[in-house]
């Protein structure tokens, strides 16, 4: 360490020295010599940065490109736009990178101050100002309509044969829940929120009364009956099983501060926020195995990265997205028990039947993509 | 001839210049209770420079987990105490704090206080020919508003449950509940607290400015004479006049939801953690408050490019020996940045289940402000096609903002479409887009005017060669840094992770994330270099000698060349002509201060 620091200081004053000196030179060599001297340097310089910063955009891309998402098709369907946003976006900021950058740092080097050539008298044009005002308006205006298009359609309603499914994020971890038989999410409340009990969400399972403080110290009671079409809805924590081919829509929640479901693969991504639901809708096209295929890497999974800062936790907030064929979800769908006969087995109708089978589903397919 | 006396042979009089005009001041009234506005300048640029050193010496220690994350650094343990965990690495708690902190005070102690602080004090009086801004004294007080926020904030490294930690942007409920985050409780007030100071000493200064633009240009200096530097500066006082405001308000709510009971952000919340259970409120909004941030935090990052723009404006110009290209449109694409600001804010939010609608104007608005943008740009562009470039530093920076303002401007076209933000919002292409765009452009426009205007500010120079090498290894080392982010920002990196070991899907970059410390590391070291320059000279620098050392044609170059409390020891100047007659009528250049010739020709 202080081996590290002496090099550093070391070069530090060596490098200090040369400067002193080199000032030390010009202020012999007089003003004007020593800016002109100065202005060569830069000047290649100017070039020389220009030509190896073009090289040097063309190698990041040739290490970075396979390791982006760019090479695989949006495993969405509704993703397909975004990519296709994508590329007409970056030909069009790319060819004004390249000219502008090149133009740039050409003229400086070709116009660095010189005997032969005196400075113009060059304050304005109109005809030039109104060039690159339309030009660009007009691009822009082709990017603004394709952009409304696609954005119309991510958040516009989903279809209406649209599975739904509820996501809920807490500091750090997803939860999501199934309607279950009858299509309909029960009733929930967040102070009925109890871990312990098995209830994770809050769903109004029984009738029930509580003394709710306010923040002024006084108390009101809250009565609840019970929502029961909560009694057969699903609940899976970390994984959502998704079918493919089919539209799926999201309803989105917060349990405790604002998170965000991010969907990379599917180029989507959707706040969750306490309090104020949002949704979002996609209709998977590759399978979790079919992915795993095409990236050759058998560790693929759909993760669900939390992309909103929400704690301490943030970058642990993982979830997965199993994507499967329709028939395997169905399988999958049947045999999950709902949260309410998890919590209070006694009540399950079919309790016998489901101690049977609750050691290993049987399924191999669906076992085989847990992640 | 000793090296010393070979830089300082020259100066025959410089020395008793500025004994000329003024009264006697104490220690305190000229060094630390200071209403001079150059003075002031310069307790802004210090006080701004020493948390741009802190904040970076932030971002080497976080961007050590990232490139490290499995190394042991033990000696670090030594250094940070509890910041660092047993086995030598930085915690996750103290990871978010030094990120946070680190953008709050680049973006608003460096770049803000740091940037308009300093050049508008400098320049306005100087520029548009005024003794002093409208009012010294609230000037002054500006100042010490940004210490004494610059002091909370720095206590709040200091307590028990550590620096706030949610983010620079602080989005509640995370901001406003402790039991969420250690960091959102006692650092949180602090951060709050330092924050309203910091507002207030932006309106103060903010409106010293405005009201001296308007009321104070010395006789001629219409405000279509104006250096391109004052409009900058100007619109910049307007955006933060108004948008500060706004910020407050929502710290405010903030402050009430946090300490009252009240619950304008928070609603159906229950803290698994050490089972605190249910909260009490109900009915609030987070999403309010973003829009109460964004209204300013938008605004803000012009608030940062704005006097960039205006300070490279002019040393292109200076420097290519050529009028700026384009002055009204120049004026014209400011003020439409400035009025597009505030209408943009929501491009920030696509993703909070804003209204698709909604979402739609700002989109059309968002793409809008790249038009003026992009005059700007091929403005630039001009000014320097067919010139006469001497590369001084100053001018060298000037150049490295524009390619880079041009490189991360582009990249907002990409977030601004909501389409495609869908996608990229929260990922590493967001902190490529705007640490090309405003952090290191930002800096560069800083560089850019200290550059030019320490022969002002000292008397003295700067050191060329060391001046190059800043700028050289600066310029590579940015792109170097934040060029390959968007790369994995395109595989959907997200910011804000302290680690990215158990993504499958990112954690392909760890090569990267160590290349990119490495080249952090270095750039850093430059900086120091710099520093070092800046206070070697002003004590040891070659003295200037001649009263307008770059040729320009503004009013700053017509004071002696160490301007008293006063600027002018005899009468102000005035002024006939508009800032960018370079190369007119075969003359290099004509002052502002030299009136019409008869046989002059019009290009107006
Ligand atoms: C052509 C003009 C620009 C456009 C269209 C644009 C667009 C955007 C958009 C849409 C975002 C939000 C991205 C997201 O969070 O998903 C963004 C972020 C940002 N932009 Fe720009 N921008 C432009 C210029 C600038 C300038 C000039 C600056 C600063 C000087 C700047 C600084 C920032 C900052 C700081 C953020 C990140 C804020 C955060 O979430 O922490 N942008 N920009
Ligand atoms: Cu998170
Ligand atoms: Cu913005």
């Amino acid at each position: 360490m202080f081996f590290v620091i002496a090099v550093i200081v070391l070069i530090f004053v060596v490098i200090f020295q040369i400067a002193k000196a080199s000032e030390y030179v010009s202020i012999l060599k007089g003003e004007e010599v020593s800016r002109r001297q100065n202005n060569r340097i830069n000047g290649f310089l100017m070039i020389a940065f220009l030509v190896l910063g073009l090289i040097g955009v063309w190698y990041c891309n040739e290490l970075y490109y396979d390791k982006t998402l760019l090479p695989y098709r949006s495993a969405i369907v509704e993703g397909e736009l975004v990519d296709q946003m994508l590329w007409w976006t970056l030909i069009i900021t790319g060819v004004v990178f390249i000219l502008t950058q090149i133009l740039l740092f050409w003229f400086a080097f070709k116009y660095q101050e010189s005997d032969n050539r005196k400075a113009v008298f060059f304050p304005h044009n109109t005809k030039l100002e109104i060039i690159w005002t339309v030009i660009p308006a007009i691009f822009l205006t082709v990017l603004v309509v394709i952009g409304l298009r696609n954005w119309f359609k991510f958040t516009g309603d989903a279809p209406d044969n649209a599975l739904r499914i509820e996501v809920t994020g807490k500091q750090f971890s997803w939860m999501f829940r199934y309607p279950g038989k009858d299509g309909e999410f029960g009733k929930k409340y967040f102070r009925l929120i109890d871990p312990a009990g098995g209830n994770q969400l809050g769903q109004i399972w029984r009738d029930t009364t509580i003394q709710v403080k306010n923040s002024r110290g006084g108390s009101r009671e809250m009565t609840f009956k019970a929502d029961t079409s909560n009694y057969n809805d699903i609940f899976s924590p970390q994984i959502m099983y998704v079918p493919k081919g089919k539209p799926v829509k999201l309803i989105i929640n917060a349990m405790d501060v604002v998170h965000n479901v991010g969907l990379p693969h599917f180029r989507l991504k959707m706040d969750a926020v306490p309090g104020t639901p949002t949704t979002l809708w996609f209709t998977p096209q590759a399978t979790t195995a079919e992915m795993r295929e095409r990236t050759g890497n058998p560790n693929f999974n759909y993760e669900i990265a939390c992309d909103q800062m929400c704690g301490n936790g943030h970058y642990t907030m993982k979830g997965t997205v199993v994507v499967v064929e329709e028939n395997e979800f169905k399988i999958w769908l049947a045999m999950q028990k709902p949260a309410y006969y998890t919590a209070f087995p006694d009540l399950d109708p079919t309790k016998k039947t489901v101690n049977d089978t609750t050691a290993k589903p049987a399924a191999g397919q669906t076992v085989a993509l847990k992640p | 001839m000793s090296n010393e006396a070979v830089l300082h042979s020259h100066d025959v009089h410089s020395h008793d210049d500025h004994h000329g005009h003024h009264h006697h001041e104490s220690f305190i009234s000229k060094y630390v209770f200071s209403q001079d506005h150059k003075m002031i300048a310069k307790q802004f640029l210090i006080t701004g420079m020493v948390w741009a050193i802190l904040g970076g010496l932030m971002s080497v220690l976080f961007r050590f987990q990232l490139g490290y994350p499995d190394a042991e650094f033990t000696w670090m343990k030594d250094l940070l105490g509890k910041w660092v965990n047993d086995k030598g690495q930085i915690t996750a708690e103290s990871y978010y704090s030094l990120v946070t902190i680190h953008g709050t005070v680049l973006v608003f102690f460096v770049l803000t206080a740091g940037l308009s602080g300093t050049f508008a004090n400098l320049l306005i009086p100087l520029q548009v020919g005024a003794r002093d801004m409208a009012s010294p004294f609230l000037n002054m007080l500006s100042y010490w508003f940004f210490l004494a926020a610059s002091l909370v904030m720095l206590s709040s490294l200091f307590v028990e449950t550590g620096p706030f930690s949610g983010g620079w942007t602080a989005y509640p409920p995370l901001s406003a509940l402790a039991s969420a985050q250690p960091g959102s409780g006692t650092g949180m007030d602090l951060w709050l607290i330092a924050m309203a100071l910091f507002v207030v000493s932006s309106l103060l200064g903010g409106l010293n400015y405005i009201a001296t633009i308007l009321n104070m240009r010395t006789k001629g200096m219409s405000m279509t004479r104006m250096p391109l530097t004052i409009w900058a500066l100007f619109f910049t006082a307007i955006l933060g006049v108004l948008s500060f405001p706004v910020l407050l308000s929502g710290f405010i709510l903030l402050i009430f939801d946090r300490n009252y009971g009240t619950s304008f952000y928070l609603s159906d919340i229950f803290i698994t953690a050490n089972n605190v259970g249910a909260l009490p409120n109900e009915g609030g909004n987070a999403i309010l408050y973003q829009h109460l941030f964004w209204f300013l935090g938008h605004p803000e990052v012009y608030i940062i490019i704005l006097p960039a723009m205006g300070m490279v404006s002019e040393v292109l110009s200076v420097n290519s020996r050529k009028p700026i290209f384009g002055y009204m449109a120049m004026v014209g694409s400011l003020f439409a940045i400035t009025i597009l600001a505030f209408l943009v804010w929501a491009h920030h939010m696509f993703v909070t289940g804003l209204n698709p609608f909604l979402g739609a104007f700002f989109v059309l608005l968002t793409l809008l402000i790249a038009v003026p943008s992009a005059i700007k740009v091929f403005n630039w562009l001009t000014t320097i096609w067919r010139g006469s470039i001497r590369f001084t530093p100053a001018m060298l920076f000037a150049i490295g903002f524009v390619s880079l303002f041009i490189s991360g401007g582009l990249t907002g076209i990409w977030l601004g479409n909501s389409a495609l933000d869908i996608h990229l919002h929260d990922t590493y292409f967001v902190v490529a887009h705007f640490h090309i765009v405003m952090g290191v452009a930002g800096i560069f426009g800083m560089f850019c005017g200290i550059y030019h205007w320490y022969p002002k500010m000292y008397g003295r120079y700067l050191n060329n060669t060391l001046g190059y090498i800043h700028f050289w290894v600066t310029l590579a080392g940015a792109y170097l840094i934040f060029w390959p982010m968007h790369y994995s920002g395109l595989a959907g990196m997200p910011r804000r992770y302290y680690d990215y070991a158990q993504w499958e899907s990112f954690k392909q970059f760890g090569d990267l994330n160590k290349f990119i410390t490495i080249v952090a590391m270095i750039v850093f070291a430059v900086q120091l270099l710099f520093l070092f320059n800046f206070f070697y000279s002003i004590w040891k620098g070659r003295k200037v000698r001649s009263q307008n050392p770059w040729g320009a044609t503004t009013l700053e170059w017509t004071t002696p060349i160490n301007p008293g409390h006063g600027n002018w020891p005899g009468e102000i100047p005035e002024v006939h002509r508009w800032a960018y007659d370079y190369g007119k009528d075969g003359q290099e250049f004509i002052p502002q201060t030299t009136p019409v010739g008869s046989n002059e020709t019009n290009h107006h």
